[in-house]
């Protein structure tokens, strides 16, 4: 609006040059349609042109310079300007709207507009009505992206507090493998899982479903929540839990919208489960035999009052494993239209693998059947238990997600005499890598290495990872990057896991700041020189998939401060 | 900690600028940092001061961004400086050898009251 504003200037000053081309003292206006218009005035309050005043449609049509005083209209803008003293009015159309005027007074010396004052007002017209309509688009556009950045901004905040209500840490339970997965269809999703701890010793396991998805499901999601943690360690048994939760969010529940629900106790010496059903899938369990579901039914929570909610039993032998899930797993479809489907789940469960693995096994499964760039249609969660018996494996910490990362899984085992301080699967998004590299160092912060090395860690962690993104996902959201954290020995391990969807990465040309200064060099390219030079020692490793890179940090003398940086 | 969103502020006179580096040094800051490279060179500022003292994080990508505004400066003979990075980032400079070509300070102070490096020819 500069070209307004000079206008303004011109028209504050009270006073124009005497020439032909020079004249006008009255003051500039500009009507934006089809809102009414304010016009800024010298001599009085603004005049509004409302767009159904007949002066606003005749300045659309006219050709040129509009006298006030021979203008004959019906029209109460029109009154006003003259009493204004207006006498020419130069209207400014760009492709035939109406986007500003020009408002000149008398001449200063008295005289009339000349026809050359006239025709000048026109050119100006012409050449200032496009350049102003420009202007508006821009201001227009800028509004729009404040907005959205905002609306963008309040989306991560609350996809961060969202995850606040997923399990910090799955539980550690000698001779069970527990793997999770939590993925959203959106930046909050109506989905969620839960493990909660009962006074006896039990484990309570939750998986959910909120009808629909986005905002409205998540605040569903966190009340649901919140009531089941409430009251589960409470009331017990789960047919009794769901009942309770049932009529506690009954009259809370908005309409055409209710929640879906699985809730099974754990006894994790005998490996006994009891369960109940609130509309949700079916879980599959595997056993020697095959793959069977344990049945179960019951109304959806916050539909009617009044349900009963058959209690099951079950007992899990050694070896067995167990899978709850929501249906966008199953739900989901490739691009030809079809269907994952339940059987296809249900063969896939028959795969004789680590609960911890089986979740990875799914999900490329699920990645090979809907193909790249799928647009994920709805929430998905996995929560997968195997009894081990015997075997053991302390299954670690999953530290709160602190970004935009919407996954948290557990991926392969710890390795014998080794421990697992971290398993998590990050959405293939540029960005992530920062999530990466403050997740391993929340991991490692109980081992007391030196901040420094940490610091390199970091460094070369957000590098891998970064790589892993942008290379191995292609910064597609839906291929995920796994990370993983183990003390082995003396040495910390981090592997990060790629899809691999552009090969293994190559041995890079070694970056030489002098030719990138004299642009014989491209200025990008110091990610694997970092990488080496953060830490110990890296190794790349294809794979079906993909590729692991895996960085290690010798832990003998991690207090050292001092210690060496390796070239 | 979520990533933090770049911004550059530009200071200072033709003898020299200052350009406060605010929040995360990757790609994502490199139409903020080309803006403030251009405003300096408006400036026509023989030296550039940039301070990381509000920066905790920067990747290979803002590596390479500071690596490009080092070869716009010498092309320009104009000294670039650098003042503020944490120990973790003055090592990472020395490695890729950035602190071969800019004078690293610990802060805007001592980084604006150090005289000017003449340069000729592009060369140091």
């Amino acid at each position: 609006m500069a070209f307004i504003d000079a206008i303004k200037r011109t028209v504050g000053r009270g006073a124009t040059p005497d020439a032909p081309d020079r004249g006008a003292s009255a003051p500039a206006m500009s009507v934006h349609a089809p809102a009414p218009a304010a016009i800024p005035t010298a001599t009085g309050p603004a005049i509004e042109i409302a767009p159904n005043d007949s002066l606003f449609a005749y300045l659309q049509s006219a050709s040129g310079v509009v006298d006030a005083e021979r203008l004959e209209l019906d029209s109460p803008a029109l009154g006003e300007l003259r009493a204004a003293g207006i006498r020419l009015v130069v209207p400014l159309v760009a492709q035939g709207e109406l986007i500003g005027a020009l408002y000149l007074g008398p001449r200063l010396s008295d005289q009339d507009y000349s026809t050359d004052d006239r025709r000048l007002l026109t050119t100006l017209a012409a050449q200032a009505a496009p350049a102003i309509r420009v202007a508006q688009l821009v201001r227009e556009q800028a509004v729009e992206i404040q907005a959205r950045e905002r609306l963008e901004q309040e989306m991560r905040v609350a996809t961060l507090i969202q995850q606040q209500f997923l399990p910090r840490e799955l539980p550690q339970l000698p001779d069970w493998q527990v793997a999770a997965y939590y993925g959203p269809a959106r930046a909050v999703g109506g989905d969620f899982y839960d493990f909660i701890a009962l006074p006896d010793g039990r484990i309570g396991i939750v998986v959910g479903d909120v009808t629909d998805k986005g905002v409205p499901a998540a605040l569903i999601m966190a009340r649901t929540q919140s009531v089941l943690r409430g009251e589960a360690p409470r009331v017990g048994s789960p047919a009794a839990v769901l009942e309770r939760a049932n009529e506690i969010l009954l009259p809370e529940m908005p309409a055409r919208m209710f929640v879906t629900c699985l809730y099974m106790v754990l006894e994790p010496e005998t490996g006994k489960v009891v369960y109940a059903n609130a509309g949700h899938n079916l879980p599959y369990v595997r056993t020697a035999g095959g793959v069977i579901e344990l049945r179960a039914t019951g109304m959806p929570l916050g539909l009617l009052p009044g349900m009963d909610y058959p209690e099951h039993e079950a007992v899990l032998a050694p070896g067995e494993s167990v899978l709850l899930y929501s249906d966008g797993l199953v739900e989901a479809h490739d691009r030809a239209g079809d269907m994952f489907g339940f059987p296809r789940l249900r063969e896939l469960m028959a795969t004789e693998l680590p609960s911890t693995e089986l979740l990875d096994h799914l999900l490329d499964e699920l990645h090979g059947f809907v193909g790249k760039g799928w647009d994920q249609e709805d929430d998905i969660t996995l929560v997968a238990l195997q009894r081990t018996g015997g075997f053991g494996m302390t299954v670690g910490e999953v530290p709160a997600q602190t970004a935009s990362a919407t996954s948290v899984a557990t991926s392969p085992a710890a390795r014998p005499g080794g421990r697992v301080l971290l398993r998590a699967s990050l959405p293939g998004e540029q960005g992530n890598e920062r999530v990466a590299m403050d997740q391993v160092a929340a991991a490692v912060a109980e081992l007391g290495i030196a901040p420094d090395r940490v610091e390199r860690l970091k460094t070369a962690v957000s590098e891998a990872a970064m790589n892993a993104i942008e290379y191995g996902s292609q910064n597609d959201p839906t291929i995920p990057v796994d990370i993983a954290v183990d003390v082995e020995g003396d040495d910390l391990v981090v592997r990060i896991t790629d899809r691999g969807l552009s090969g293994p990465i190559g041995s890079a040309e070694e970056p030489d700041l002098e030719k990138k200064l004299a642009g014989d060099q491209k200025p990008r390219g110091w990610g694997l020189f970092l990488i080496k030079h953060m830490v110990d020692a890296m190794e790349v490793t294809p794979h079906g998939t993909g590729q692991t890179v895996a960085l290690t940090l010798h832990l003998e003398g991690a207090g050292d401060a001092s210690h060496p940086v390796q070239g | 900690m979520p990533a933090i969103p770049f911004k550059a502020e530009v200071h200072g006179t033709p003898e020299l600028a200052t350009i406060e580096l605010h929040g995360d040094v990757n790609a994502a800051a490199e139409a903020a940092l080309a803006a403030a490279y251009r405003e300096v060179a408006a400036l026509g500022a023989s030296a550039i001061v940039l301070d990381f003292s509000d920066t905790a994080y920067i990747n290979s990508t803002g590596i390479a961004l500071i690596v490009r505004l080092l070869a716009d400066g010498r092309k320009d003979r104009r000294e670039v400086r650098a003042c503020g990075l944490s120990p973790h980032y003055v090592e990472i400079f020395q490695i890729t050898r950035l602190s071969d070509y800019m004078r690293i300070f610990d802060d805007q102070a001592s980084a604006t009251a150090a005289g000017v490096v003449v340069t000729a020819g592009g060369e140091r």
